[in-house]
């Protein structure tokens, strides 16, 4: 049984007694169908590794209805404005070796599926790297270009240009071999306290989702969706500066966005979501 | 001019006599609301869309006056009654004076 099982009993149970606790809410029923034809998978069996949750959800099934429409149409999902200026500068020469993304890569269709497997194991740097090393890898060594902001507007706008064409692929990063070791580290850092409140990624996504924390309710913490399109700042953002944010909150002192530390926690959690479809760019609040 | 704008529309091709049609617009733009102001403490001046019209063959679908409280990237999403084949036009006003225009033929069988 889920620890999360047990909490919607201890609370049906505190709500019989008339203690008032407010019900444990979500995820909803609904179904996600983008464009009419893309289905998306938003539940799936937990991965084996997962030892303390049955079922995987995406975070798209704990927003509201209105939220959760914009994302089913292209036409009203807001971060395809920002796909559109990925598009261009995906043709666009750039550096001292006269290269476009498109000089090597031809259409973005042909890095359907990359993804769905990052983070990834490079086996020429010995090192796990997430879709932003490699982008800015090839905007240095490939095209001599200078490289991007981590989880600048330029990088997460080409982040979302090469998910959108993987979209209701699932999620399947590998775990074992050479990244075995980075996926381990990673799992440490999930279940680690950090800060003045001394939360763990655990406590809140693990230990609470459905449940309010103030106004927001709380996903499982999945990131198949990113990059995100939020209605709070009107603009995609990136895993990393979404794991500062979170650390933030806990009033601790955060890692550095493209660091090691959230490259294997990148890993790990995405290794929780294996099975969810790719959704980014998606909508949330 | 305000960089990087740039309209959409999306209207269907075809549609029965007479039927009501959903249409949905979209303008990148910044809408700069004139309340800011930059790290050095200057205002921002306001730079917005003020206005957006529909017309369908020269008749008037909707009219909307835009204020500066209206966020980045203005959508409207609005229904209308297609009598016969013809031709919407979308016209978006911006406060530096430049004018966005975009047309969507619609074929009535």
């Amino acid at each position: 049984m889920s620890y999360n099982k047990k909490l919607t009993i201890g609370l049906a149970c505190a709500s019989a007694l008339g203690f008032g606790v407010a019900a444990w809410a979500g995820p909803d029923e609904d179904n996600l169908v983008i464009n009419g034809e893309i289905e998306i998978v938003t539940e799936a069996a937990a991965p084996e590794h997962m030892e303390y949750v049955d079922t995987i959800y995406s975070g798209w099934r704990f927003r509201s209805d209105e939220t959760q429409a914009v994302q089913a149409d292209d036409f009203d999902n807001p971060s395809m404005i920002f796909v559109e200026t990925a598009m261009e500068v995906w043709d666009t020469v750039e550096g001292t070796e006269g290269k476009s993304c498109s000089s090597c890569h031809n259409d973005v269709e042909s890095l359907r599926g990359v993804r769905a497997v990052y983070p990834k194991w490079n086996e020429k740097a010995g090192e796990v790297r997430t879709l932003e090393h490699q982008i800015n890898d090839c905007r240095e060594n490939q095209m001599g270009a200078e490289k991007w902001k981590y989880t600048g507007g330029d990088m997460v706008n080409m982040v979302s240009l090469i998910s959108m064409v993987s979209r209701g692929m699932p999620m399947n990063v590998a775990i074992d071999g050479p990244a075995q070791s980075t996926w381990e580290q990673g799992k440490e850092l999930y279940y680690t306290r950090f800060g003045q409140l001394e939360l763990s990624c655990a406590n809140c996504h693990e230990d609470n989702y459905g449940n309010m924390i103030r106004a927001d309710h709380l996903s499982q913490g999945q990131i198949n969706g990113f990059p995100t399109y939020r209605l709070k700042n009107t603009k995609l953002n990136s895993v990393h500066a979404r794991f500062k944010g979170c650390v933030r909150d806990t009033r601790a002192h955060t890692f550095k966005p493209g660091g090691p530390e959230f490259t294997a926690l990148e890993l790990y959690v995405a290794s929780r979501g294996n099975g969810l479809s790719v959704e980014g760019p998606s909508v949330r609040n | 001019m305000a960089s990087g704008v740039k309209p959409r529309v999306k209207v269907p091709k075809s549609a029965a006599a007479g039927e009501t049609i959903t249409i949905k617009t979209l303008i990148s733009h910044k809408m700069e609301s004139g309340q800011r102001k930059d790290d050095d403490g200057n205002p921002i001046p306001r730079s917005i869309i003020n206005r957006f019209t529909c017309d369908f063959n020269g008749e008037n679908v909707i009219d909307i006056t835009l204020e500066p409280a209206i966020s980045t990237n203005p959508y409207f999403q609005f229904d209308s009654v297609v009598p016969e084949s013809g031709e919407f036009t979308f016209t978006w006003y911006d406060d530096d004076g430049s004018v966005y225009e975009e047309k969507k033929a619609i074929e009535v069988s």
